[in-house]
């Protein structure tokens, strides 16, 4: 029997704020507004996902887009083609079908896309998450070349995006108003987390697949939910993704392919993302990844 | 400096007339060469102001295929570079003579392959307005930051090698030019010859000085294309996974270094009559350089394809069908037979081992040696990282034009040098060479020239070496 706690409770403990500055990088260009996110007890939270594949089906069962990216791209803005998380139809292993894996930045703990950026636009913070300074990004996409999971998108011409993203105020926490020539990507919604909410992607999935929590009190949820993490991860053969690189990613995945929620393997296919806002903005392009 | 040999008068008056000829008058189509090269490059300025108004959306390039031809380019022009080095550095390291003809043209591509070559990266940025951070917050940690250092020393290091052994040549024209020349020559070979008189004193300086940057610059030109090949092999990436990356782009280097100094060896030697000093010698040791390479370049190609294909590491299989059945067969098979097989059998056989089989084997080389390039980037790219189609890349007319525009640049650069700089190193031909009977008259014998050793000595007695570039 797993302890139930009100996801609010947990997520509001952790409001109680770290004195530390997300990182120098951050601090230099941000005027040192956002700060790391801790527990009561004055520890860093260590941001986490857990993707329970056995409950995601595709939004097949509503047909529907996956609801995940649509609530990402609605939430961030982001524009298309960019889906920050992914819901990637890849063959199962060893039997007839597929699995759908959402996939959003693995936010890896040895980074190949920090590792490489020539001048810390892209830098991980001391709750783990991996974020991008838009406005010191130059562009070079080397960070891009080093990611091994296709997560990183670049702005290649000028990002359609809705006009009220003009008046947001820039924070690599959401990175809008998004800009052309830089790179983006998911950011782990660390802003949502410190206000006590769920990141879109988590509050959208219509079979709570998806859990967020701090690995430094081991506890998640997807908002119905709440789970110990790491006897979660143990008692149902959690993985990551290419883990054989020594990337370290913070996204654990319980393998599956919907079958909690009743989906065949062999029902392929999903319905394609959609950017409800490209129709209403004259002039700009998208593009094809 | 070494002994010299009997240096006729008659010949000597000839070489400096020729190498100073470029200096002293200008035709007609010259200008209409500068003319046309300047038209590429303004088209190129103008497809590049596309890019800057509309974001990289204008090339071929996207997400799954993140760098172009851009790259490609870059890793080509800094490969060519390494042709200086070759000749003046690593051949004057080990006392050859037969190469002093031809030095400067080699410097010559090395600093303008350079200059050229830096700027790729620039164009391929997304934010090239913010180019500054990269002193600003740059990071010691990034393989790009390695790049601009090693390059930036490169650059300065060959261009002071360029300089140093120009000094007695610029005091030549200084002192034969004579007041027919332009006011602005005069005073440039004035400031440049520093005063160069040729004194025991100063020769002794000069002296010290190359070598001093003749040893020093073959580990910085190692160290360049191995950080260039370290952008690729620093990533996870099946394709770039290498440990062979570092010397395998070093000798590729080297390689298209060889094919570009003898296309402008050959182009040269045409335009500027310059028969006589650059022979079928010249091209016949590059050949034989190119044809050693060739083997090298098989070598690396062979050994990487038989580790890695052994084990066929996930994602190895598909970028191997990509490369010998998929899409790239064409190029890649081209790289083989155009790139090594071909330039080998030319130098193999003495009846194609002529100054135009040597020219034609080293064009081949460098178009192969830019499609390898091609090779290494797009099919690397092109492997899935996750379940998706693979991409496709089609290079855009803008990253045509600005390849054109860049090559254009390369050559206009080359032309406004060949025009300031005397083309051929003449006071070192002096002393190292003198009159050589050309192995272009001999051309079935198995061995082609007579060796420096075995040459009549006529050593004038009192003949002294700082007598070698006065008037």
């Amino acid at each position: 029997m797993r302890k139930v706690i009100g996801r609010r409770a947990l997520l509001r403990s952790g409001m109680a704020a770290g004195a530390l500055a997300v990182g120098g990088s951050l601090a230099a260009s941000q005027g040192s507004k956002a700060q790391a996110a801790g527990t009561s007890g004055g520890r860093l939270r260590r941001w986490a996902m857990v993707i329970d594949l056995r409950k995601c089906d595709g939004c097949q069962s509503i047909s529907q887009p996956p609801q995940c990216t649509e609530a990402c791209i609605q939430g961030h803005f982001a524009p298309e083609p960019m889906q920050w998380i992914q819901v990637y139809e890849s063959p199962l292993e060893g039997q007839a079908g597929t699995q759908f894996v959402p996939t959003p930045c693995q936010h890896c703990q040895n980074a190949p896309c920090v590792n490489v950026c020539p001048v810390g636009a892209t830098f991980a913070t001391p709750e783990g998450t991996v974020l991008i300074d838009q406005m010191r990004c130059i562009g070079c996409r080397l960070c891009m070349e080093a990611c091994m999971y296709d997560r990183r998108f670049f702005n290649w011409g000028t990002p359609a995006q809705p006009p009220q993203t003009l008046f947001l105020e820039y924070s690599p926490e959401h990175q809008d108003p998004a800009i052309r020539g830089t790179v983006m990507k998911c950011d782990f919604c660390p802003d949502m987390a410190r206000a006590g909410r769920l990141p879109y992607c988590a509050q959208a999935c219509p079979h709570g697949a998806i859990y967020y929590g701090d690995l430094e009190e081991d506890l998640a949820t997807n908002g119905s939910e709440v789970v110990k993490i790491s006897r979660f991860l143990a008692e149902n053969n959690a993985y990551r993704l290419k883990e054989d690189l020594g990337t370290k990613p913070r996204v654990h995945y319980i393998p599956g392919h919907g079958e909690a929620v009743g989906r065949m393997p062999t029902t392929t296919g999903r319905k394609a993302t959609t950017w409800p806002w490209q129709k209403t903005i004259g002039g700009a392009l998208p593009w094809q990844r | 400096m070494a002994e010299v040999a009997y240096v006729p008068p008659a010949w000597r008056e000839r070489l400096e007339t020729r190498g100073l000829a470029p200096l002293r008058s200008t035709g007609v189509r010259y200008w209409a060469w500068i003319g046309f090269l300047l038209v590429i490059i303004a088209w190129a300025v103008f497809e590049y102001a596309t890019q800057l108004n509309n974001g990289l959306i204008v090339t071929g390039m996207r997400d799954r295929i993140s760098w172009g031809i851009y790259i490609i380019s870059f890793v080509f022009f800094i490969g060519i570079s390494h042709a200086g080095t070759l000749l003046s550095a690593i051949l004057r390291v080990t006392k050859a003579r037969w190469q002093m003809s031809v030095t400067r043209m080699a410097e010559f591509i090395t600093v303008v392959a350079l200059m050229v070559g830096a700027l790729f990266p620039l164009i391929d940025m997304g934010r090239v307005d913010r180019v500054l951070e990269l002193f600003q917050y740059g990071r010691w940690q990034s393989p790009l930051m390695w790049d601009i250092l090693a390059i930036t020393t490169y650059l300065t290091g060959s261009s002071l090698y360029l300089y140093l052994p120009i000094i007695p040549d610029f005091a030549l024209a200084r002192d034969r030019l004579g007041p027919a020349a332009p006011r602005w020559r005069r005073v440039f070979y004035q400031v440049a010859a520093l005063g160069w008189r040729g004194t025991p004193e100063q020769r002794k300086l000069l002296d010290r000085a190359m070598t001093t940057m003749m040893i020093v610059i073959i580990p910085v030109a190692v160290s360049v294309h191995t950080v260039v090949s370290w952008i690729f092999a620093m990533t996870l990436r099946v394709a770039f996974n290498s440990s062979v990356f570092g010397p395998f782009f070093v000798a590729g280097a080297i390689f298209s270094g060889i094919a570009a100094i003898i296309i402008l060896m050959a182009v040269l030697r045409k335009l500027l009559h310059l028969e006589e000093w650059i022979t079928r010698t010249q091209f016949l040791y590059l050949g034989y350089m190119l044809a050693a390479f060739t083997l090298i370049m098989a070598y690396f190609n062979l050994q990487e394809l038989v580790v890695t294909g052994y084990k066929m590491e996930a994602g190895q299989t598909f970028h191997f069908a990509e490369l010998m059945t998929g899409p790239f067969m064409p190029l890649y098979a081209y790289y083989w037979i155009g790139g090594m097989i071909v330039p080998g059998l030319i130098m193999l056989y003495p009846r194609t081992r002529t100054i135009a089989g040597i020219t034609f084997a080293a064009v081949l080389v460098l178009v192969a040696m830019w499609i390898e390039r091609f090779l290494i980037v797009v099919p690397g790219f092109r492997v899935p990282l996750m379940a998706y189609g693979a991409r496709n890349y089609f290079p855009t007319l803008v990253e045509w034009s600005i390849l054109a525009g860049a090559v254009a640049l390369f050559m206009l650069i080359i032309s406004v040098f060949a025009k300031i700089f005397p083309i051929i190193s003449i006071w070192e031909v002096v002393e190292h060479r003198g009159p050589e009977p050309d192995a272009a008259a001999e051309p079935r014998r198995v061995r082609p020239t007579i060796r420096p050793e075995l040459r009549p000595q006529l050593t004038a007695a009192g003949t002294t070496t700082t007598e070698g570039v006065q008037p």
